[in-house]
């Protein structure tokens, strides 16, 4: 059975490959192997000064998003957790109360 | 294969294909057009892909905002000699393989700006085109119909042989020279191995 999967997911992959070996011959260029710049030549380097503010923007995504992912299945296993479990998940929902709490404090989620 | 016997077959419930036939197939009905207008004709392109007259119906259901994942290059409106050089260039960055409609009468020959001293008389001096859709500018019908000409082309062809389209030839360029945007005209003003204009046949 296992090997059925197995062959079903590598025979259409390997099919692929001698199929793009035989009609796909590779053409690289200069110009295809460039950088995209809508059509100019690319001056320079793509490396830019990193800004620190960005922090802001991922201590909200945790919060709101990661943290809000994990919650979900501690929800619907709410009622028949061990103690344990439930003190490290307090722990989790603690530290990252705390994120929130600076960030709303700081005055981040302020919509003016 | 025989067609009588293919189409004894279909009747029975079996239907059979070419490797080629299913290849142009899947090609011709998923082609990915790059986001590329350059004037008027560009604001018809876009009325042929909203509501009224759906592109997407031709399986070119979004336009790609990169070269490097669209199939057809829709130049639609004047080609200044400016801009010719990026427009060779995006050529050039597309994937085999890939297609070109010269939209409206400007990317067919220069159009109604034909003696403006910046104008570039026509695409097809620097890139090869695949179907050239005369109009000033040509109704969203007009693209659609050079749609389905481009997928008939497609269909035909073939896999193997003499006649085999520049994507699956080996030692067909895959790119074209870019022209440089000079002090009075582009150099090249054209790429000779592109452009064939017709020649005039003087009586003598």
């Amino acid at each position: 059975m296992l090997g059925v999967a197995v062959a079903f997911v590598v025979v259409p992959l390997a099919l692929a490959r001698m199929w793009a070996r035989k009609f796909s011959p590779p053409k690289p260029g200069p110009d295809k192997n460039a950088v995209y710049e809508c059509g100019l030549v690319s001056q320079g380097d793509a490396w830019i000064q990193f800004r620190p503010q960005y922090y802001l923007y991922a201590i909200l995504f945790l919060v709101f998003d990661v943290e809000a992912i994990f919650l979900l299945p501690f929800a619907v296993a709410f009622g028949g957790l061990p103690v344990g479990a439930s003190l490290a998940m307090l722990v989790f929902l603690l530290l990252l109360v705390e994120g929130l709490a600076w960030a709303w404090v700081k005055g981040v989620l302020n919509w003016r | 294969m025989d067609e009588g016997l293919r189409g004894e077959l279909s009747r029975q419930g079996v239907f059979t294909a070419t490797l080629e036939e299913l290849y142009n197939w899947g090609r011709r009905n998923s082609i990915w057009p790059l986001q590329f207008g350059l004037a008027c004709c560009a604001i018809e392109m876009i009325a042929t892909t909203m509501a009224r007259y759906d592109l997407a119906r031709f399986g070119a259901e979004v336009f790609r905002p990169s070269p490097r994942q669209a199939d057809l290059m829709i130049v639609s409106g004047t080609v200044t000699r400016k801009m010719a050089p990026q427009v060779v260039r995006l050529y050039n960055q597309m994937p085999e393989p890939k297609y070109v409609i010269a939209m409206g009468a400007c990317a067919i020959s220069g159009g109604p700006f034909k003696q403006g001293y910046n104008v570039l008389k026509g695409i097809d001096r620097y890139i090869p085109v695949d179907v050239y859709l005369p109009g000033c500018p040509p109704r969203p019908e007009a693209l659609l119909h050079a749609f389905m000409t481009l997928q008939r082309r497609i269909d035909q062809q073939q896999l193997t042989g003499r006649n085999r389209p520049r994507h699956l030839d080996p030692d067909a360029p895959g790119e074209f020279p870019v022209p440089q945007y000079g002090a009075h005209d582009l150099e090249p003003p054209m790429n000779p191995d592109v452009w064939h204009p017709p020649s005039v046949a003087r009586q003598s």
